[in-house]
């Protein structure tokens, strides 16, 4: 008997601020007027995707001092527009990027068990950190916190919802008009918590919510992500969505929960990813090289190499060859607010790879930025996407994955008509949801009273 | 267009009396679900009132008029008011829908996007109050910072500095925050200029760079300027402190008098501190805040709010007015103080659904068969029915 056949997981993300977004498709609506919100989570729920997923910005973002004006600009408020999602939506999870350093446990615990009564029980959180001075300006803590000590903030603000979250059992509301006993349990919601971070107490304010407690999502790719998702997380996000990198990362996260005491199937593992889709696959690839000249202008792959080399290159050609000089190590400062520069740990290395790939292929700058900036892209007939996706899965290479559409609002209604059917066909993604919670479509534990 | 008062209904649990939940027509089971919630707001909207407010605290709900006996026999436990707020507004279409949010603790630069996004989920349709969270057991939820020891009566000197005109202060200083953050992208900041490559102008997002005694925020917003430009600021006032607040920073204040004498001196208060504020020009309405038992008849009335005193064991009281009587005597009793000079009313109903049906169902078409209250939404937005008009960006070149 061979291995059970893995369902798959699928959700869809709104972008945020990022080049994947071609927004000068003719398609391309608004990204901040609330029928784009409905229309990409409307589709993801009549694809019976398991939940739809909103990143969060703190400050603009900078490059040179000035601010980004390339790629779209401009977002809602996460708690806010998942609410309002919640009117339009019935089954759909509702998963929103709240940042753990510029806000406090006991409001952000209120908001998501508020959002997970609102919804139902659809909510889920992403916990991310920061630390930095220039988001901080933005906040009245202002930019305070020690760069190691953020997976500690974040952890211990954690576990400071999860007790709020945990102070109500869920049978203190009687309600009892006959005798006028409204609580069983005067005591219901009390607290007192204190470490290192946070020193508060009091009583929570919200009952228990019907998942008991949000889905809680990761994203940290370091060694300290990786063990705080084994710790604490229910999915977590992945930049590794190729089969060889993807089995990696998925066997050195599975392998760190036996230590918390955790099962294999109690943590989901979704690297994001995009998509392009044709008729035949290479009718997909030549859509996909459009594309993905369409997202890496001349301007941007200047500005992207800018952000590696650590230096203006405005004087330089994005059609001729890299600069002649090295990235100016240390602090990087001609970019800020922009996470992807956190990537390059050692641009000095990363630039003797580019220089390599740029000399053997003979690239321009934007053709080596396409090369070398690629996420995880399935191109190819429906089929083809299908069956990649499938596999990946089924090799453990990912439990699923968070779909990124490149044009917004309507870009996921091609994959909802075509991939998902035939991912049906396998028996390998659900036709119907078979319960009401995110944590029902997660396939994860309910939360014990 | 009619000239009467315009009208608001202040939404909380169960209603504004504490046993009203006990009542056979209430839902104490449904509080904090999103059916309830909507159904509330569609019943306000059916009759075209101006807005509902959503009621909001940080910790457990503290009514220092009502005072729980054993804790156990009042409604306990209540939602975020902004994210119930966006919750029921793709379900509405008109009515201007404005949730509490505390100010003391949060951060301002979160709240502006919040309500910026709540403008565009309803189309132009929010605001909010702001409140202050004052007590040590509010303090504690946070842990951030010591605020003293507020003593409420110092509200009533507007020469003394104390803890809570701090607060005050504070707050006005999150107003201003709220209002530049609104402004700090221009309407037309988003260009998609594809011969140039440029989603934005970034000449036309502003850094609002405030610094002030308690925090600074440098701004611009993440989120563009929500549809009315301003959503609309609003607070509760009981003394000079927070007049001066609503003075300086709001556009609707709402008042508490016992009486129409009491009515027509905190007028006089509140227009005196709009003077030294140098917004003379600017309309801040003044609603006056009215706890409301209505029944068909004056006995009805009497009768409905004594059933629900002997269940709470206890004479109902409260900061505000409290109306007992039909809705043509209500009806009677506005119309009085609009000529007094009250741009209109937040109702608090006593119970809910009862007093908000008979606002909805017996008082608004009793002020309409006076010419009183508008038949329908005559405005798409929340700053159109209160005649607010869109302001113009303070940081748009002219």
């Amino acid at each position: 008997m061979g291995k059970p056949i893995k369902q798959v997981h699928l959700a869809a993300h709104f972008p945020g601020v990022n080049n994947t977004t071609v927004w000068s498709d003719p398609e391309a609506g608004s990204h901040i007027e609330f029928s784009s919100f409905v229309r990409l989570a409307q589709t993801a729920e009549r694809a019976k995707f398991d939940f739809f997923f909103l990143a969060e910005g703190l400050r603009l973002r900078e490059q040179g001092g000035q601010i980004y004006d390339l790629d779209v600009v401009g977002r809602p408020d996460t708690f806010t527009v998942l609410a309002a999602l919640a009117a339009v939506t019935e089954r759909l999870g509702l998963a929103g990027t709240i940042n753990s350093t510029f806000n406090e446990p006991y409001e952000v615990a209120r908001q998501f068990a508020s959002l997970d009564h609102l919804s139902a029980g659809r909510a889920a959180w992403n916990v991310v950190t920061s630390w930095d001075a220039f988001t901080g300006e933005n906040f009245r803590r202002g930019g305070f916190l020690p760069q190691d000590q953020r997976y500690e903030r974040a952890q211990t603000f954690l576990d400071t919802a999860l007790e709020l979250f945990g102070s109500w059992r869920g049978d203190e509301v009687a309600a009892d008009a006959a005798t006028g006993v409204f609580l069983r349990d005067p005591a219901a919601g009390s607290f007192a918590h204190q470490d290192a971070h946070f020193d508060i107490s009091g009583r929570f304010s919200v009952p228990r919510s019907p998942q008991g407690k949000p889905v809680i999502l990761q994203a940290g790719d370091s060694d300290g992500g990786r063990e705080f998702a084994a710790a604490s997380a229910d999915a977590i996000f992945s930049r590794h969505g190729t089969l060889e990198k993807g089995q990696a990362f998925y066997a050195d996260v599975k392998g760190r929960l036996a230590k918390y005491g955790r099962r294999h199937d109690q943590l989901v593992v979704l690297p994001a990813a995009t998509f392009v889709l044709g008729d035949t696959d290479a009718e997909a690839q030549e859509r996909a090289d459009v594309v993905r000249h369409q997202q890496y202008s001349g301007q941007t792959a200047i500005k992207l190499l800018e952000q590696l080399w650590n230096a203006d290159l405005s004087d330089h050609d994005p059609d001729g060859p890299l600069p002649s000089f090295d990235p100016v190590v240390g602090e990087n400062t001609i970019s800020r607010g922009r996470a992807s520069v956190r990537m390059h740990r050692d641009p000095l290395a990363t630039a003797r790879e580019y220089r390599a790939l740029a000399e053997a292929k003979n690239l321009s700058i934007r053709e080596l930025i396409i090369q070398v900036s690629g996420r995880q892209t399935f191109v190819g007939s429906a089929a083809t996407v299908a069956a990649r996706i499938d596999e990946l899965v089924q090799a453990d290479a990912a439990d699923g994955f968070i779909l990124v559409p490149y044009v917004t609002p309507g870009g996921l209604d091609e994959f909802a008509d075509t991939v998902v059917p035939l991912l049906q066909e396998r028996g390998v993604f659900r036709t119907e949801y078979t319960g009401p919670t995110l944590r029902d479509h997660l396939g994860l534990d309910g939360v014990p009273a | 267009m009619t000239t009467g008062p315009h009208l608001a209904v202040a939404l909380d649990a169960a209603g504004w009396h504490p046993a009203a939940w006990r009542a056979e027509d209430a839902r104490p089971r449904e509080l904090l679900t999103a059916a309830y919630w909507a159904d509330l707001v569609r019943e306000a909207e059916s009759a075209a009132l101006d807005f509902v407010t959503i009621e909001d605290t940080l910790g457990p709900r503290t009514d220092p008029f009502n005072p729980s006996r054993g804790g156990t026999d009042q409604v306990d436990g209540h939602l975020d008011a902004v994210l119930v707020a966006a919750r029921v507004a793709p379900l509405t279409s008109r009515i201007g829908i404005v949730p509490t949010a505390v100010v003391t603790h949060t951060e301002p630069f979160h709240l502006s996007k919040a309500i910026a996004t709540l403008d565009y989920v309803s189309s132009g349709r929010a605001g909010v109050r702001v409140r202050v969270a004052w007590t040590p057991e509010d303090n504690r939820l946070f842990g951030r910072r010591d605020i003293g020891v507020v003593d409420l009566a110092d509200a009533k000197d507007g020469d003394l500095v104390s803890p809570l005109s701090e607060l005050f202060d504070e707050t006005a200083d999150y107003v201003e925050v709220l209002r530049r953050l609104w402004d700090s992208w221009e309407d037309d900041a988003e260009i998609r200029d594809a011969a140039t490559g440029r989603f934005v102008d970034r000449d036309k997002l502003h850094y609002i760079d405030f610094a002030g005694k308690w925090f600074s925020v440098k701004g611009p917003s993440i989120t563009p300027r929500p549809p009315q430009g301003q959503p609309v600021v609003t607070s509760l006032a009981h003394a000079v402190i927070p007049y001066r607040l609503a003075a300086r920073s709001a556009d609707v204040v709402y008042i508490t008098p016992l009486e129409r004498a009491e009515a027509a001196d905190t007028l006089a208060v509140v227009r005196h501190e709009q003077a030294v504020a140098g917004r003379e020009r600017d309309t801040l309405h003044v609603f006056a805040d009215l706890v409301v038992f209505l029944g068909e008849t004056p006995q009805a009335a009497r009768d409905h709010k004594a059933r629900l005193d002997d269940w709470a064991g206890a004479e109902y009281a409260s900061d505000t007015r409290v109306f007992v009587g039909t809705p043509a005597e209500l009806a009677d009793e506005l119309l009085d103080l609009h000529a007094a000079g009250l741009s209109g009313f937040r109702l608090r109903p006593a119970a809910i659904p009862h007093d908000l049906n008979a606002i909805t169902r017996a008082l608004v078409p009793e002020l309409r068969s006076r010419g009183a209250f508008r038949s329908d939404y005559e405005a798409t937005t929340l700053r159109g029915l209160l005649g607010l008009g869109r302001p113009a960006n303070r940081y748009a070149a002219v």
